[in-house]
C-alpha cells in the first residue's frame, strides 16, 4: 500500500525523520488525505527484528556517524563522540525510548514567567499553554494508550519498583506509582500485554510499546498517502528566489544524490539533525542557514537535568526483570525554589543490563571500589531522575567543519556546560534518591553520572517573538512559511517530565493545522 | 581461543604443566602457549609471546578485579590483542609495565606478589593509551561475554522464555 510519488511531484509534504514527531505528523496528516514522503536515514526494524542484547541492540539501532562534543558535561569525556543515545531507523527513538509518558505541569509552559531572572538561563514563555494542549495530550494518550489515562489501568510493579515504592513511601513521597507509560497493560487492546520481559530500551518484541516504527507509520502506509523512504539521509534543503522552500536533496539508500521536490518541508531529525540540515542548507540567500535570521538555529540545547542511583542491598532484587521505567515518584516534580532550585525532577525506575552496567555505572572507574558494585549486581536497584534544565543561548549545536559524515557533510558539535541550577537539583535529586534506598536498607548506593542524552529538546525553539526562537507556537518558521520544525527541537523549555508525549501532541496538533492552512490555500 | 584439558599439537597435560612456568595463577607453557595452574584450561598466542598474553590476563584482573571470575574469562577478554596488526603495540605496553615493575625493585609486573603494589603501579600510567586500549577494550571484552553473566546473577534474554510475567518479574520476598 506504499505510494509512490514521482521525484518532480510539487504538491508532496516532505517530512524528514520518522520518530515521535516525524512519524506521527505523517500518518495523520496521511489519515487527512495529504500526501507525505517520508525521507528516514535509518532501516525498518520490526519487533521481529530487535535484539535482547545490551551491545548487540545498541550496534542495530543507535545513531553512530560521528558527532562530537565540547563543554563541562562529563559525556563530553566519557563518550567524547556520543553525545547521544538515540537511534537510527524507521520510528527513530520511540523505537528505544522506555515508554513514561507525562504531560507538562501547567507552570511548566510558563517557566520565564514562574521561575523570574534566572542568571545565566534564557527562560521564555513558550506561546501555548496547557489548556491550549489539553485536547492534544488527550488525543496522544489515547494514540500511545498510555496506562493510567483513559480507562487503562496502570502495569503491575516489577521488584525494582517494589524496592522504589517501599523506600519512596518511608520517605513520606506520597505521588508514587507504576508511572503513565506508553505499554499496554491489558490484553483487550489491539497490542500484546507487556510480558514483563525487560530489554524496553533494545525495542520490544512483543510489540506491547507504542512505537513510530511500527503504529504510525504502518497506519499512514495503509492509507495510500504515505511513502516512507527509508535507509535515505537528507542532506539539503533548497528554497526558491522568493524564499520559499522547494525540496530536499537527500542520499538514497544506494548512496545517490535525489532531490524530492515539495510544496511544505517539515523537520523531525531530532535537536541535532534539525538544526544541523537547517544550517547545511545555508544559501547565498540565507548565508547563516534556513530559518535563523534570529540567530537562534542550534541553540538553547537541552537534555534534562539526569542522572542515576542505584542501590546495593543485602538480598537480590533482579531489577532486569520485567517493565524497565514502569515506576514514579512525582513528589519533587513541583517548583519550589526552597530546595534551592526552580524547577523541579521525576524520579523513575531504570535498571541496565549487566554489560550496560559495566560501561554506564562510573564510566572509566576500574579497581575494585567499582568491581565490588558489579559483584553485587543481583542485589542492585536503580532509578533514573529526569529533570528540567536551565536552556543556555551557549548550549549549543553547530557544524564542526572539520569533522565530516560519510556523506561528506559536517557533522554537529554539541557544546554543553552544567547551569549552576541543575548542579543544584541533581545532587539534591541524588540524596533524596539515595535515601529511598537507604530508607529500605540498602548497604551502598551509587549517584550515578548522566548517560549519553536520549532527550535532546531545544536548538529551534518555539517563540511568540521572531526575534526570540526559530519557530512560532505552530512550530512554523518564522522565516519561511512552508517549512515547519515538527520534533523535540522546537521546545522551548524542556520541564521534568519525559518528552516524547509532548512531541506526539505537538505532532498531532501540527498536522491539523498543516492540513487545515493547506485546504484554505494559506500553504 | 580456549581449548580444555589437552592442549594442542598431543601436548598431555602432563607435558604442558612441566613445561610450565609461573606467572601468577596462569603459567606459560613453551612457544605460543599458556594454560591455567590446574590445566583446566588453555590459550595459544599467534602473534603475542606467550609471557605478554600471561602478563595482559593479570593487568585484566587487576583492573576489573572479580574474585569469582576464573582467569579464562579474562584471557578471551583480552585475546583479541593476539594479531599481528596489535601486537607491536601491546609488546610496546607490557614492556614498559614491566620496566614500570623494574624500577620499583620487581623481576616483572607478573613478580609482583600483591594487588595492591600492581594497582599503584598501574594507577600511575591510568592516563597512558595502552591502559586505556586494555581497560576500555575489557568493558566489552569481560562483561559482555554471556559466559560470564551466570556469574553476577544476570540473565540476559527473556523473550524465547515468554519475559518473567509468570517468572518472577515481582517475586522479591524480602521487603
Amino acid at each position: 500500500m506504499t505510494a509512490p510519488f514521482d521525484l518532480t511531484d510539487d504538491s508532496v509534504v516532505v517530512i524528514i525523520g520518522t520518530g515521535a514527531g516525524g512519524g506521527v505528523l505523517a500518518n495523520e496528516l496521511a489519515q487527512k488525505g495529504v500526501s507525505v514522503v517520508s525521507l528516514e536515514a535509518g532501516a525498518r526494524h520490526y519487533p521481529s527484528d530487535f535484539i535482547n542484547d545490551e551491545w548487540d541492540s545498541f550496534g542495530q539501532l543507535a545513531w553512530l556517524d560521528p558527532r562530537t562534543t565540547s563543554g563541562d558535561w562529563r559525556v563530553a569525556k566519557d563518550f567524547s563522540g556520543l553525545p547521544a543515545w538515540i537511534v537510527k531507523s524507521v520510528g527513530g527513538t520511540t523505537q528505544h525510548w522506555a515508554g513514561a509518558s507525562l504531560r507538562f505541569q501547567d507552570h511548566e509552559w510558563k517557566t520565564a514567567t514562574t521561575y523570574g531572572n534566572v542568571q545565566g538561563a534564557s527562560l521564555l514563555d513558550w506561546p501555548i499553554d496547557a489548556v491550549e494542549m489539553d485536547p492534544w495530550y488527550t488525543k496522544a494518550e489515547d494514540k500511545l494508550q498510555v496506562t493510567r489515562t483513559g480507562d487503562r489501568p496502570g502495569l503491575p510493579g516489577n521488584n525494582n519498583y517494589l524496592v522504589f515504592e517501599k523506600g519512596a513511601k518511608a520517605l513520606g513521597y506520597e505521588q508514587v506509582h507504576t508511572g503513565r507509560m506508553a505499554i499496554a497493560s491489558k490484553d483487550d487492546s489491539d497490542r500484546t500485554m507487556c510480558q514483563q520481559t525487560g530489554f524496553c530500551f533494545q525495542g520490544c518484541k512483543w510489540g506491547a510499546k507504542w512505537s513510530a516504527g511500527y503504529h504510525d507509520i504502518e497506519e499512514g502506509e495503509a492509507t495510500g498517502n504515505l511513502e516512507v523512504r527509508s535507509e535515505c539521509h537528507a542532506a539539503r534543503i533548497l528554497h526558491d528566489d522568493s524564499g520559499k522552500v522547494t525540496g530536499v536533496e537527500y542520499f538514497d539508500n544506494d548512496g545517490n544524490l535525489q532531490m524530492q521536490k515539495a510544496r511544505i518541508v517539515c523537520v523531525a531529525g531530532n535537536s541535532f539533525e534539525s538544526p544541523r540540515i537547517l544550517l547545511n542548507s545555508a544559501s547565498s540567500m540565507f548565508p547563516d542557514g534556513l530559518a535563523n535570521s534570529s540567530g537562534q538555529v542550534g541553540r538553547n540545547y537541552m537534555r534534562h537535568m539526569t542522572g542515576s542511583v542505584y542501590g546495593v542491598f543485602d538480598q537480590p532484587v533482579k531489577m532486569w526483570r520485567g517493565t524497565t521505567m514502569a515506576g514514579i515518584i512525582q513528589d519533587e516534580s513541583r517548583h519550589d525554589p526552597s530546595r534551592g532550585f526552580v524547577g523541579g525532577y521525576e524520579l523513575e525506575t531504570l535498571s541496565l543490563g549487566l554489560p550496560f552496567m559495566a560501561a554506564f555505572l562510573d564510566p572509566g572507574a576500574w579497581g575494585r571500589e567499582f568491581t565490588t558494585a558489579l559483584d553485587s549486581y543481583e542485589n542492585m536497584a536503580g532509578m533514573w531522575i529526569v529533570g528540567e534544565d536551565m536552556p543556555q543561548e551557549t548550549n549549543r549545536v553547530t557544524l564542526n567543519h572539520d569533522v565530516k559524515d560519510q556523506w561528506g557533510l559536517p557533522v554537529v558539535n554539541v557544546h554543553f556546560d552544567d547551569h549552576p541550577n541543575d548542579i543544584a537539583m541533581r545532587n539534591h535529586a541524588y540524596q533524596q534518591g539515595q535515601a529511598v534506598y537507604e530508607a529500605v536498607g540498602a548497604t551502598r548506593t551509587f549517584p550515578t553520572p548522566p548517560y549519553p542524552s536520549t532527550h535532546n529538546l531545544g536548538t529551534n525553539r518555539m517563540s511568540e517573538l521572531a526575534q526570540d526562537g526559530v519557530v512560532n507556537k505552530w512550530g512554523q518558521t518564522h522565516d519561511i512559511e512552508n517549512l515547519f520544525v515538527s520534533d523535540g527541537s522546537q521546545f522551548t523549555t524542556g520541564a521534568a517530565e519525559n518528552p516524547t508525549l509532548t512531541i506526539v501532541a505537538l505532532a498531532i496538533r501540527q498536522a491539523d493545522h498543516i492540513a487545515r492552512e493547506m485546504s484554505a490555500g494559506n500553504l | 581461543m580456549l581449548s580444555d584439558t589437552k592442549g594442542p599439537k598431543g601436548l598431555s597435560r602432563r607435558d604442558l604443566l612441566k613445561r610450565a612456568t609461573a606467572a601468577g595463577t596462569t603459567f606459560v607453557v613453551g612457544t605460543g602457549f599458556m594454560a591455567a595452574s590446574n590445566a583446566a584450561w588453555a590459550v595459544e598466542t599467534v602473534a603475542l609471546k606467550p609471557e605478554t598474553m600471561a602478563t595482559l590476563v593479570q593487568m585484566a584482573r587487576d583492573i576489573y578485579p572479580h574474585d569469582t571470575v576464573g582467569d579464562e574469562y579474562y584471557a578471551v577478554a583480552v585475546k583479541g590483542y593476539d594479531t599481528a596488526e596489535a601486537a607491536e603495540g601491546i609488546e610496546a605496553g607490557v614492556a614498559a609495565l614491566d620496566a614500570a615493575a623494574k624500577g620499583k625493585g620487581y623481576d616483572s609486573y607478573l613478580s609482583m606478589g600483591w594487588e595492591r603494589d600492581r594497582v599503584d603501579l598501574l594507577r600511575a600510567m591510568e592516563d597512558s593509551a595502552f591502559f586505556q586500549q586494555i581497560r576500555g577494550g575489557l568493558v566489552t571484552g569481560l562483561y559482555n561475554q554471556k559466559a560470564v553473566w551466570p556469574i553476577f546473577g544476570y540473565e540476559g534474554a527473556s523473550f524465547e522464555f515468554g519475559g518473567y510475567i509468570d517468572r518472577g518479574f515481582n517475586d522479591i520476598n524480602w521487603l
